[in-house]
């Protein structure tokens, strides 16, 4: 009776973990779904032409997305200009300033800014810069993405912030320190590495949106020689390609996928890095 | 800052006696000589009064410590001496404080300039994580504005003569500061703080976290600085506060109950409350 009991436990208990380890094993298998298909897929078109070459003409083999993976960059460039400074800033002032009934709809508006579909900022900066400027641009493409980095870096630099000591700013403050001076010099430069993880983090999410570069950026088949004319950039390259009908321009967009998807891996690993000895500072 | 009438110290004939003479004991309150004097002071936070009417006068270049059970309003009142207390937001201060006559709570006065001449060290020792030793030293000084290499180097190195460090970290100044020991680093805390020259020094508890090796060696620094700063600490430690200081004040439920020379409230306390606390009755 008494181990029949416990038989029962036992393979109650046992099905329940299995349960989980399934679970668990589900969440990370789209992982390495997406990773084998893009590998398989894209590895084929990956050459030096591929980094080096601009696209060719349908029908014409070979040529590469040089354009677009320089266009990427510059398009993160200008978006880390106004995205970072107001970014940080602003998570500054959360932190450190501010009182709790204002700081409490910053923190609102931020979050809900976080879950504002990429679709709808496109629109928003297609009606605020494309249009009274009449041409799509590389300047639109910047200013999106910049705009979706703000809050998130603003959330993530305030939580960082957040995790310095009292004790350090008490510190500096009791030194005759001005605050500003105590803020910047001790607070941030302690919690720096965090800041920077929250900044990366906030690149690599962008750097692979496409939906609010289709009308601000537009994308370009050329090199961009001035940043108030479209730009490509590699997820839009990416979805030209892989909604055409020809197979060499499918093949590349696999490329271009795997190219895209390497950045953001690399970003998320440095960050890993730099987060790895982030407590070993702390006593 | 006459003698008031209220004083709970009792009149002392040596007083009269050696009013002439240029040297003193420390023991030996003299208004003109007080550094700090508070005048009915008070502090909320919110609507909780957790210091009550405080009138006390501190004299200089002696130690002063502030003894009672927790929560009794000790540190809220070391606090207020630096003007700490205006970072938090809902605290209130009211009532007098002179730093050598003058009101720091004077209009034209900045917190910050206060700050300067009062130094604090802190319970727990907090010396800036991302900082060497010697960069920690000179940090209030960098951050108030002095550039000159020669002079940081000389003021850090007299800091640390001071505050008894210096033979074990001259050949290691450059190592991070958390890599000393508790003692060491509460050491260096004193250090930093002695570095900006305050004219009195503010100690929270600063030795309750170390062990009793590190404790007499902190005790012996105090006794040393009380040469040329006005020191006052706070302190759980009743036989500490016997063994260091030369005037005692007890607060109980943010009250001040009894002021005067340490080795009379220790050994004939004037009020029963005072007397069942130092001999442990309660507390």
């Amino acid at each position: 009776m008494d181990t029949a009991n416990h038989r029962r436990r036992k393979l109650i208990n046992n099905l329940m973990q299995a349960l989980t380890c399934i679970c668990a094993l589900c969440v990370v298998a789209p992982l390495f779904l997406v990773f084998y298909h893009v590998l398989k897929s894209g590895l084929s078109s990956v050459n030096w032409a591929f980094f080096t070459q601009l696209p060719k003409p349908v029908g014409e083999p070979g040529g590469g997305v040089a354009n677009a993976i320089v266009g990427t960059f510059e398009l993160l460039a200008l978006a880390s200009v106004i995205g970072v400074p107001i970014g940080v800033l602003g998570g500054i002032f959360l932190s450190e300033y501010g009182s709790l009934g204002w700081n409490w709809w910053i923190r609102f508006g931020a979050d809900v800014l976080n879950g504002v579909p990429s679709i709808i900022w496109g629109m928003v900066v297609y009606a605020l810069v494309v249009l009274p400027t009449k041409r799509f641009s590389a300047f639109a493409g910047g200013i999106v993405l910049g705009m979706m980095m703000i809050p998130l870096i603003m959330r993530t630099t305030e939580e960082v912030l957040r995790l310095v000591p009292v004790g350090y700013r008490e510190a500096a403050l009791a030194l005759g320190i001005a605050q500003w001076r105590a803020i910047l010099q001790i607070v941030v430069r302690t919690a720096l590495k965090g800041i920077v993880t929250g900044v990366l983090l906030a690149l690599a999410r962008v750097a692979g949106e496409t939906a609010p570069l289709l009308f601000t950026a537009f994308g370009n088949r050329f090199w961009n020689h001035h940043l108030a004319d479209p730009i490509a950039a590699l997820p839009l390259q990416i979805f030209s390609y892989a909604i055409s009908p020809y197979e060499d321009w499918n093949k590349q967009a696999w490329a271009g996928a795997l190219v895209l998807l390497m950045f953001v891996a690399i970003i998320n690993v440095s960050v890993r890095l730099l987060t790895r000895d982030r407590f070993s500072a702390k006593s | 800052m006459t003698n008031e009438p209220n004083r709970l110290r009792p009149p002392n004939p040596a007083v009269a006696n050696a009013a002439a003479a240029t040297e003193q004991r420390p023991t030996v309150p003299v208004s003109a000589s007080a550094a700090i004097s508070t005048r009915e002071l008070s502090v909320f936070f919110g609507n909780d009064q957790v210091l009550k009417k405080v009138s006390l006068e501190v004299p200089a270049k002696a130690v002063t410590a502030i003894i009672g059970p927790s929560g009794c309003g000790k540190s809220t009142f070391l606090r207020a001496l630096n003007r700490m207390h205006d970072l938090v937001p809902n605290a209130r201060v009211e009532g007098k404080i002179q730093l050598f006559g003058q009101d720091i709570f004077a209009p034209q006065i900045e917190p910050v300039q206060i700050r300067r001449r009062i130094g604090m060290v802190f319970q727990k020792s907090n010396p800036f994580p991302t900082m060497s030793i010697a960069e920690n030293v000179t940090v209030g000084l960098r951050l108030n504005g002095l550039r000159n290499r020669a002079s940081l180097t000389e003021r850090m190195e007299q800091a640390l003569v001071m505050s008894a460090l210096w033979d074990e970290v001259k050949d290691r100044l450059d190592a991070p500061a958390v890599s000393l020991s508790g003692g060491q680093q509460q050491r260096l805390c004193i250090a930093r703080a002695l570095a900006v020259q305050p004219e009195v020094l503010l100690m929270d508890e600063p030795a309750s976290a170390l062990d009793p090796l590190a404790t007499a060696r902190i005790e012996d620094l105090i006794l040393e600085l009380k040469k040329d700063y006005t020191i006052i600490i706070v302190t759980h430690n009743m036989q500490q506060a016997a063994r260091i200081s030369n005037d005692t004040a007890f607060l109980y439920l943010g009250e001040l109950v009894e002021f005067g020379p340490t080795s009379k409230l220790f050994t004939r306390p004037l009020k029963k409350r005072t007397e069942d606390y130092v001999t442990g009755r309660f507390g």
